[in-house]
């Protein structure tokens, strides 16, 4: 049981069913390969490509705040994923131009700092990228590149002042252990801001839902950006660098990237800034219905709507949902929040229904009024997609 | 030269026992037959499978196609001279793309 949370999560019915279905938004040629399929250490996951491994969380996963670490999406660039094995003696250095005095910490090391707990919602940028109309090139995502777990580790601030940070450190720079294939692929390396970096919330995690962290989900160390989207969530950790310049990488300063002023955020990642572009960072508001699932038939006496809310931590402050395809709406139930960055469920009892098809929608506006959006904010990466989906159900 | 890449992705791949098992049961899906085909199941196949192209079909442009390529070559260091960048784009045009808008 996960410590702290345990009495909401206890509260969470779990849903009928799993989701059987590839969803018809998809590309066709999407919808010719994905299977869901068992892959090792994970249940029943919807395969987009075996190579790199990029596997998605069918939706009604969603039905609870905490994704099971067999259900946890599985998001890779690079295809060489190394082994379990080659993580044995696994260390972590800290250094670069702006630290006191370079370190390797080992495992052993890392347990002796204090350890953190953040409830957090990871969420690949890209998620919903597939459902775009018109559709956007990349890894053609559902609803399910995301998840919510319970991590601990120490503070990455902890983990940085073991070097000792000094004053002009600009920003951290993260490398893990997936590499290229080839030479001349670019490595995939990012890197924080200072503030972000020593935000007590930011932890490198050893564990994942009280258990050593699935291999395809970062083992044995994985960084915990709460509020940001995945991008960020180094894998594998093994290399941290505070320097008093800016990363240089592919991934930084062509990848990731979004058209700058059309998603505000609270914190600008001034350094990685340009004129037209700036770095996908904070979350945007969103929200998701886990069942009733597509085309389910469902009680003329009513049925329970439920689904999970989330933004980039300020807090979920409301969710309405529609069974009308957003003709009208109505306020859901929200239950206890579990952390800010958490998910946050929601229900609503519909009531009895005459016979017919029902389009249910949901839309969420957090604590600072943030909205979801009513059209895709078109961006050449598909980024953000917030846009309030449907599921449509039958009474008969 | 792609055979050469063939089995650099097989040795490549099969460093970890996990990807391994993986991967032996996920074949990536065939691709379209036509001219063209075996030059892009060498190249394009390296990487990642061949399923990226699958994956995104069918919406791109023959030009955006192109850009993929190019972009594979430049951004990613997929290494192709201009004639293969070409034929590959010509196969993909054919095959996975949709017509320009006008
Ligand atoms: C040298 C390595 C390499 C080779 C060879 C390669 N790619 Fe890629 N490709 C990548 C990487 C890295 C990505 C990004 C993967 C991700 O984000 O999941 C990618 C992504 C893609 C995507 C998704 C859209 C995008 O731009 O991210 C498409 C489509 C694609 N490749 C097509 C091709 C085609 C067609 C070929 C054959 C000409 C090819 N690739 C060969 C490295 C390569």
């Amino acid at each position: 049981m996960i410590a702290g949370a345990g009495a909401v999560l206890a509260a969470s019915p779990s849903m009928a069913g799993e989701s059987t279905r590839i969803p018809a938004e998809l590309p066709d040629g999407t919808r010719s390969i994905a299977r869901f399929v068992n892959l090792p250490g994970k249940r029943r996951m919807l395969r987009l490509t075996g190579r790199p491994p990029n596997y998605a969380a069918p939706v009604n996963v969603f039905s609870d705040v905490i994704t099971p670490n067999d259900r946890f999406f599985v998001r890779y660039h690079l295809d060489n994923v190394p082994s379990a094995a080659a993580m044995d003696g696994w260390s972590l250095s800290v250094s670069g131009d702006a630290v006191e005095r370079p370190v390797q910490l080992k495992l052993s090391d890392l347990l002796d700092l204090s350890t953190h707990q953040v409830v957090s919602v990871c969420q690949c940028a890209g998620n919903r990228r597939g459902l775009i109309d018109p559709h956007v090139a990349g890894v053609q995502w559902t609803d399910g590149a995301m998840g919510c777990a319970v991590w601990r580790g120490p503070a990455l601030k902890d983990v940085l002042n073991a070097a000792g940070v000094k004053k002009e450190a600009q920003e951290v720079w993260f490398e893990g252990a997936d590499k290229p294939l080839m030479d001349g692929t670019p490595p995939f390396r990012k890197s924080l801001p200072m503030e972000k970096a020593m935000d007590p919330d930011t932890i490198v995690a050893l564990t994942m839902n009280n258990a050593p962290l699935p291999l395809l989900n970062g083992y044995p160390a994985r960084l915990i950006v709460p509020g940001w989207t995945g991008t960020y969530w180094m894998k594998h950790l093994t290399s941290i660098e505070v320097s008093t310049q800016k990363l240089n990488s592919f991934w930084m300063q062509t990848a990731y990237r979004v058209p700058a002023g059309l998603f505000p955020v609270d914190k600008p990642f001034r350094s990685q800034t340009n004129e037209t572009t700036v770095p996908i960072t904070e979350l945007v508001v969103n929200a998701l219905i886990a069942g009733p699932l597509e085309g389910d038939e469902v009680e003329r006496s009513g049925f329970t709507i439920t689904g999970v809310a989330w933004d980039r931590g300020a807090g979920i402050s409301r969710v309405e949902v529609s069974l009308d395809g957003g003709a009208n709406w109505r306020d859901a139930l929200l239950a206890g929040s579990v952390g800010r960055y958490a998910y946050r469920r929601f229900s609503l009892q519909t009531g009895a229904l005459r016979p017919g098809s029902y389009r249910l929608m949901c839309r969420a506006v957090s604590q600072t009024g943030e909205k979801q959006a009513e059209r895709m904010k078109v961006n050449p990466g598909g980024y953000h997609n917030n846009v309030p989906g449907v599921v449509t159900v039958v009474v008969s | 030269m792609r055979r050469w890449l063939a089995a650099a992705v097989a040795v490549l791949a099969c460093n970890t026992a996990l990807m391994c098992n993986a991967t032996l049961a996920e074949e990536p899906a065939a691709l379209m037959p036509g001219a063209g085909a075996d030059v892009t199941g060498a190249y394009c196949n390296v990487c990642h499978t061949s399923d990226y192209i699958v994956m995104n079909s069918t919406f791109l442009t023959g030009d955006q196609w192109k850009a993929e390529v190019t972009k594979m070559r430049k951004a990613f260091g997929a290494p192709m001279d201009d004639a293969t960048v070409a034929e590959i784009s010509a196969y993909l045009a054919a095959n996975y793309a949709v017509a320009a808008k006008p």
